[in-house]
């Protein structure tokens, strides 16, 4: 009878300690920035490479910010392994030694990829713009530029910008003539930074302020807004499946590259490289733009996209004409201090 | 004390120690933590330790140690990457170029460069250096300061940071304002409401208590969209408004201080309302008659009799209401204005936005305290209040 109850609790107790072994605490998981493009990452490379690697993958989404990642770094195992960044998050988390460094011997070559493309820490997972988005019905005439959108008196209604001041502030150089080329050399004085702020103190009573990529397409909708920055892709896709009279200008766009880092502090580096790898498959990266009008970073599979697909890509070399990079040196220094700034700007 | 005695006092506190632990592990350790965050500053401690030995016994006004430029060529070509880039941000708070300062200074001394003035002539300029000493730590009033819109200016004590005026201070104000504005709403809904309530039959007190709680079981994300769809621009409001011929263009109702107060008391009422209805449905009617019967008028009989009763309730209730909505920023993200976010919008921006940890610690800290010192105030006055309660009679 004893040595039962005592083969029993030597069971339980050795089912406790294997429940609370890390390895078998949670599964490979990638997170990325969420929505409807996510859900197609899903289904074109998630759920492949689940497959494939015979695993399951986990994905979660987050809305960015570099602090959550410093977190999720202090932590023994934050929980996270293979994580779709921004570009300066890229820079500053490699920076910060939050990533690893990439070992380029288990990476395709970079004569495979769109330049760019690869970074100490990241390989690109997408390329898109942010864009004037406009609504068609509202507006009589089309804007062509960001000094359109600083003009209330052709163009009425209120506008919507992102709550953080990347992008914002080289936008508002331009609608003050500044030349995309001019914008980060004007920007690095301190003399820059106060005209961008000043530019945006003009229409500051006809702003309001969208912090995830849904919102702006929602603004639009209900009439919130005339017009608004928005990723090109949300556009896009609310002509194209939603129907809507939404318009978008490539002109003076803001380029970015999203990159692909692994987590320093991950338990599964080994995975996170073949998937970082199986991401820049030709044969899957090409079935990105059919779904989601997004630029791709696998030379091979740009060659086979299909030219009526290509118009709405912010590689298609008529879009691409007159944009400006998004400049990450320049983030990486000022973020903190933009921030700061801009909080006081936006909270006055 | 009888043996018997004190085994049943030592039984009766075992029984509290898994509370007393879950408040140590919850709140006092969190807390202490939230402290010692807001007066850490050893980024420089760590990247550059010669340096902030040399700057540490300056006082920020005399000619600059040659020690510590001297420790800044021992340190910089020596330091980690990682470290050096944390010490960047912490400088990158004061001064935007600071980061590439270090930065492109690292790279110019480990490529063989020794003079600092001829690298760049900012390390010629006071300035440089009292920026530095300011990050010298390891502990320092940096981010308690900078929660008050100050920072340390040698040989005059502290100055504005900001020259527009107070960045934090007005949020911190405007916090309180929000939250008052929406406790007074909330009782001024609340107290008719409850009144009807305690003086209806069981049947419709059940129900509307029900009806009181139904919201509160709903997702707050979820009420305060609700809320969205009625007040903006093409929503059901100002459509209703526009078809009736009232108003010929849509009433901003969303994105300022008015959408904020309105969806916050909705959010916020239950709290208020369920405490106060308790006491509602406690109050010894005999008082109010006995009251009347003496020849007190209705007002004099509900200012004497009447209020004393409920008084627990309400001054619980609304200190509930007021404490949540100090802290409360999801509301105001979402139907306020730039102008209408509250401190934790900033609090939750620098933890998880911009990882300025500093910051962030010395923000809430300044809320934790201010909310405690209101609460301790409210407690001496109602203290006085019984007090003077117990004179009168």
């Amino acid at each position: 009878m004893h040595s039962r109850l005592f083969q029993i609790l030597a069971f339980a107790s050795v089912a406790a300690i294997g429940a609370t072994l890390p390895a078998a605490a949670r599964d490979f998981t990638v997170v990325a920035g969420g929505g409807s493009f996510q859900a197609l990452q899903k289904e074109v490379f998630f759920a492949p490479f689940a497959k494939d690697a015979g695993v399951p993958v986990v994905d979660d989404s987050w809305d960015n910010g570099i602090g959550i990642l410093r977190a999720k770094a202090a932590m023994p195992d934050g929980g996270w392994d293979v994580i779709q960044v921004e570009s300066e998050e890229q820079q500053i988390g490699c920076d910060e030694g939050l990533f690893v460094e990439l070992d380029t011997s288990r990476l395709p070559p970079a004569s495979a990829l769109v330049p760019g493309s690869l970074s100490h820490c990241g390989v690109g997972a997408i390329i898109y713009n942010f864009v004037l988005g406009y609504d068609a019905t509202a507006l009589k005439t089309a804007p062509k530029d960001w000094k359109d959108f600083f003009d209330l008196q052709a163009f009425p209604g209120k506008r919507a910008l992102r709550g953080s001041p990347k992008g914002n502030l080289e936008i508002a150089l331009m609608a003050d003539g500044v030349a995309p080329k001019d914008v980060y050399a004007t920007l690095s004085t301190d003399a820059g930074v106060e005209r961008a702020f000043a530019k945006l103190d003009s229409i500051k009573s006809s702003l309001i302020f969208w912090k995830s990529g849904a919102q702006p397409i929602q603004m639009l909708s209900s009439g919130e807004v005339t017009m608004t920055t928005s990723y090109n892709g949300r556009v896009t896709n609310a002509v194209r499946n939603d129907k809507k009279n939404f318009g978008l200008v490539w002109n003076q766009s803001l380029q970015t590259v999203d990159s692909w880092v692994i987590m320093k502090n991950s338990p599964f580096v080994d995975l996170a490289y073949r998937f970082l790898k199986d991401y820049q498959k030709p044969e899957r990266q090409k079935l990105l733009p059919a779904g989601q009008p997004i630029g791709i970073t696998s030379l091979a599979a740009l060659k086979e996209i299909d030219p009526s697909v290509l118009t709405d890509l912010p590689t298609s070399p008529a879009n691409a004409a007159n944009v400006l990079q998004l400049d990450d040196r320049f983030w990486v220094d000022n973020t903190d201090a933009l921030t700061a700034r801009w909080a006081a700007w936006s909270g006055q | 004390m009888h043996p018997h005695e004190t085994w049943r006092a030592i039984r009766g506190y075992a029984l509290v120690i898994p509370v007393l632990a879950m408040l140590l592990v919850t709140f006092v350790v969190p807390l202490l933590e939230v402290v010692r965050t807001s007066v850490t500053d050893d980024e420089m401690q760590a990247s550059l330790p010669n340096v902030a030995a040399a700057l540490r016994p300056w006082d920020g006004q005399s000619v600059v140690p040659a020690e510590a430029s001297q420790a800044l060529l021992l340190d910089l070509p020596a330091a980690a990457p990682q470290k050096l880039a944390a010490l960047g941000r912490r400088l990158s708070y004061e001064d935007p170029k600071a980061n590439s300062l270090l930065r492109l200074t690292a790279q110019r001394l480990k490529s063989g460069a020794t003079n600092l003035a001829e690298i760049d002539g900012r390390w010629a300029q006071p300035g440089t250096w009292q920026m530095l000493k300011r990050a010298a730590g390891p502990y320092s009033s940096f981010y308690l300061l900078g929660a008050f819109d100050l920072r340390r200016d040698f040989g005059n004590g502290v100055k504005d940071s900001y020259e527009t005026g107070g960045l934090y201070r007005n949020i911190l104000l405007r916090t309180f304002v929000i939250a008052f504005l929406t406790t007074v709403c909330a009782l001024v809904l609340a107290f008719p409401l409850c009144f009807f309530i305690s003086q209806s039959s069981s049947v419709i007190q059940r129900g509307a208590v029900l009806i009181i709680m139904l919201p509160f079981w709903t997702s707050i994300i979820v009420r305060t969209t609700a809320w969205i769809v009625l007040l903006q621009d093409r929503g059901v409001i100002n459509q209703l408004l526009e078809a009736s011929g009232l108003i010929n263009r849509p009433l901003p109702l969303l994105h300022n201080r008015f959408a904020v107060i309105v969806v916050l008391t909705h959010v916020m009422l239950p709290f208020l309302a369920l405490p106060l209805l308790a006491s509602m449905r406690a109050v010894d009617h005999r008082l109010t008659d006995a009251a009347a019967s003496l020849g007190a008028g209705p007002l004099r009989a509900f200012w004497s009799a009447y209020l004393p009763q409920i008084l627990p309730g309400l001054a619980a209730g609304a200190m509930l209401v007021f404490v949540l909505t100090l802290g409360f920023y999801v509301t105001p993200a979402l139907v306020g204005g730039p102008a209408d976010q509250t401190i934790g919008a900033y609090i939750s921006l620098f933890t998880t936005g911009t990882g300025n940890w500093g910051l962030a610690s010395a923000l809430g800290l300044v809320l934790t305290v201010s909310t405690a010192l209101l609460l301790a105030l409210r407690q001496t006055l109602t203290g006085f209040a019984k007090d003077q309660g117990a004179a009168d009679r």
